[in-house]
């Protein structure tokens, strides 16, 4: 009876295991982590059940949270400081910049501390340890699927139609989703070492912000130096939203290819990093 | 059934020291440090000294170990404290890495360094058996399957939809119990899983232990319950600082451990509160026996009194914290355990400070022969074990043949672990007797 069940076990992928000093910087073993996929899936889940059942509104947060800072920008930078937003109506200008930024930052944020937050998983069980900052990054999908509905509404209420561009959201998405993996990455394995790493992820995710065009257009920026601004990826996938939902003026495509192909690389030594590091997280917490 | 299942060889581990104690360093050392320790710090270096040296910053948990364990066997790790038993575990769980050397494991392993790993407070019961499961190794379709049978074993039914922080304690644990004792692995790798809860949970773990046993599969099993190893494993592996030291049949290796010259001690102190058992609540500071006139000592006579002494800190106040003693014969066999009932202190939570608590053993009580007292702090109500240090003391009791003693003149072999000298009466009757005659 033992042997009959014991192929549901997803512990191990192949039946002879060898435990000895990693020698080869590049062995990612990214097999382990589909074999171990659905450990993520209940990761993720375990964060969206944990994150809105002691809440009073529950996901009614994931909403109101964009709405009021849409509402403070439409304030303070339209309607104070009279922040030009493109001939859009300003709330619907920021809102569709707060989308792909909230998700952005909030998968960097919780990705950064996947690690040191599951200290207990770290060190009593084994399992592939890129799981931890991957299914942190993946669960902010959740609440940005949710916002995007009030974003549709907001479009059919202001009476914008989007345009083809519409087709490269998912792209746009997929690269927010991989600069906050890469940085989460190399944030997450510094974190268990060096504790102050905790402190300095708010700071560079408002740093981040006020260099992302997500209050003000990118038309602000001086011309001679929209080349090195459009270098940061999310100033590319905010203009790439506005100008797939709003029919804003099109990103410039030759210089987000340039940071995707920065965001990749940075995202293949993240995974490197981390692996080399992940051997003495168990050590260390 | 005799292939291998498991094989070590020459495996080593070694630790910086103060990983454990300085959780971790600042920015600023790494600054410091330059780039070069943005990669891997601890390059293997068999040279470092083998034991903690002043000079060299590490030392050896793990040092050329060596076996091999066969399919269907059941194992025990036993030693003391910090002996390298659960850095062994650990690297064998591929929790953590070796420094050099090689296991290769033939088979699916599952491993329980601790019941409940992963469960969420403000998840409820069936949430908890489907993510425990899932960070367990198991899918979800398995764990549907035996959804009913986890929920039976833990006896729960009536709060599978309660958030487990509403549990007691002991539904809890039979909860996270319940759910590894589904797993269906051919390597269970468990680590003093029987260390908590009360003791109908401990049955119910160890008689799960035996079937598990028995179906055929490998479990590797450390523990501090001498008498859980004798008789769960057939097999037992002696770990004395880092090194195997016996390894052989179990009743052998668990009497070779406990007649070893290391097992004779009178008094443990740690001076660094930094390493001492213990956590952020309190931290154990000393354990002795004293005879009678008040010296420390490790020989006692079977007449006298004897006390046991636990000096802790308590670093966080506003806990309740009870010392626990635990008395074993050299084979295991558990003596009694007693619970500190000392009424100023009951249910009373304690100031930060010092304290020694002092539990008192009568004489005419114990038989001669070697005893061990293991002892710890917990907390009863929630269920919490701050430590637990395994053996604390070690003493041999020796009876006296002056006459006085449970012994009187007897001078060859009396049986037994307690050698009590109880009261005893007699009643003369003649008059009966007459009448059984007549």
């Amino acid at each position: 009876m033992a042997k009959a069940h014991s192929s549901s076990l997803i512990t191990l992928t192949e039946p002879t295991v060898l435990i000895q000093a990693r020698r080869h910087l590049f062995d990612l073993d990214l097999a382990g982590i589909w074999a171990y996929r659905e450990l993520l899936y209940f990761l993720v889940w375990r964060d969206l059940k944990v994150r809105y059942k002691q809440t009073l509104i529950g996901t009614g947060w994931v909403v109101i949270q964009p709405l009021m800072t849409m509402a403070i920008f439409t304030v303070i930078f339209g309607n104070f400081a009279k922040i030009p937003s493109d001939g859009l109506p300003y709330p619907i200008f920021s809102y569709a910049a707060l989308l792909p930024w909230n998700l952005f930052s909030s998968s960097l944020n919780r990705g950064g501390e996947s690690v040191v937050n599951n200290a207990n998983l770290v060190t009593k069980i084994y399992f592939p340890r890129l799981i931890l900052p991957l299914s942190s990054v993946l669960s902010p999908m959740a609440d940005f699927a949710i916002a995007f509905v009030i974003l549709i509404g907001m479009m059919i209420w202001f009476g914008i139609a989007p345009t083809v561009g519409i087709l490269m959201l998912p792209i746009f998405v997929i690269l927010a989703i991989c600069t906050a993996l890469a940085m989460g990455l190399w944030l997450a394995a510094l974190n268990v070492r060096y504790r102050d790493v905790r402190y300095t992820i708010p700071f560079l995710i408002q740093i981040w912000m006020f260099a992302s065009p997500v209050a003000y257009p990118v038309s602000m920026v001086p011309e001679k130096w929209r080349w090195l601004y459009s270098l940061n990826p999310m100033a590319g996938v905010i203009e790439g939203f506005r100008w797939a939902l709003l029919g804003n003026q099109s990103p410039d495509f030759s210089v987000m290819a340039i940071s995707a192909t920065v965001v990749m690389g940075l995202l293949a030594a993240g995974m490197v990093y981390f692996k080399q590091m992940e051997r003495t997280f168990a050590d260390e917490m | 059934m005799n292939d291998i299942a498991i094989s070590v060889e020459n495996l080593a581990k070694q630790y910086k020291i103060g990983l454990a104690n300085k959780r971790h360093d600042t920015l600023r050392d790494f600054v410091a440090g330059g780039l070069r320790s943005l990669f891997n710090r601890n390059i293997p270096n068999k040279f470092a000294g083998s034991q903690r040296s002043p000079s060299s910053e590490t030392f050896w948990a793990l040092k050329d170990v060596t076996f091999n364990v066969h399919s269907g066997e059941t194992i025990g790790f036993i030693g003391r404290n910090g002996a390298g038993k659960s850095t062994l575990l650990k690297i064998l769980s591929r929790i953590t890495e070796p420094t050099s050397g090689v296991a290769k494991i033939h088979g699916r392993v599952a491993s329980l360094l601790e019941v409940g790993t992963g469960f969420h407070g403000e998840l409820t019961g069936r949430e908890n058996i489907y993510l425990n499961g899932a960070i367990l190794g198991m899918q979800k379709r398995e764990i549907e399957r035996k959804f009913d049978e986890i929920v039976d074993f833990a006896e729960v039914e009536k709060f599978i939809e309660t958030p487990v922080k509403r549990y007691s304690s002991g539904m809890y644990l039979r909860l996270a119990f319940a759910v590894a004792a589904h797993l269906e692995p051919e390597i269970l790798i468990v680590d003093e899983v029987l260390a908590v809860g009360d003791a109908s949970f401990q049955k119910k773990c160890l008689s799960k232990m035996h079937t598990v046993g028995k179906e055929g599969r490998t479990v590797l099993f450390v523990s501090h319950n001498l008498s859980a190893v004798t008789s769960l494993c057939q097999r037992a592996i002696w770990l004395n600082q880092g090194e195997v030291i016996s390894d052989g049949a179990s009743q052998q290796t668990v009497s070779e451990y406990l007649n070893s010259g290391l097992l004779m001690i009178a008094q443990q102190e740690w001076p660094d509160a930094a390493v001492a058992p213990g956590n952020d609540i309190v931290r154990v500071r000393a354990m002795r026996l004293r005879a009678e006139d008040g010296r420390s000592t490790d020989v006692i006579d079977i007449r006298e009194a004897v006390a046991f002494e636990i000096e802790f800190e308590v670093l966080k106040p506003g806990h309740v914290l009870v010392p626990v003693i635990g008395l074993e014969k050299d084979d295991g066999f558990c003596v009694f355990v007693s619970h500190d009932r000392d009424t100023e202190w009951r249910r009373c939570a304690r100031p930060a400070g010092y304290f020694t608590s002092t539990v008192y053993i009568p004489g005419n009580f114990l038989s001669e022969g070697r005893f061990v007292i293991g002892a710890g702090i917990i907390t009863e109500v929630p269920f919490r074990v701050h430590f637990d240090v395994n053996p604390a003391v070690a003493f041999q009791v020796i009876d006296s043949f002056d006459g006085d003693a449970a012994r009187g003149d007897l001078a060859g072999q009396m049986p037994g672990v307690i050698r009590p000298l109880l009261k005893w009466s007699n009643r003369f009757m003649p008059d009966q007797l007459q009448s059984a005659v007549h």
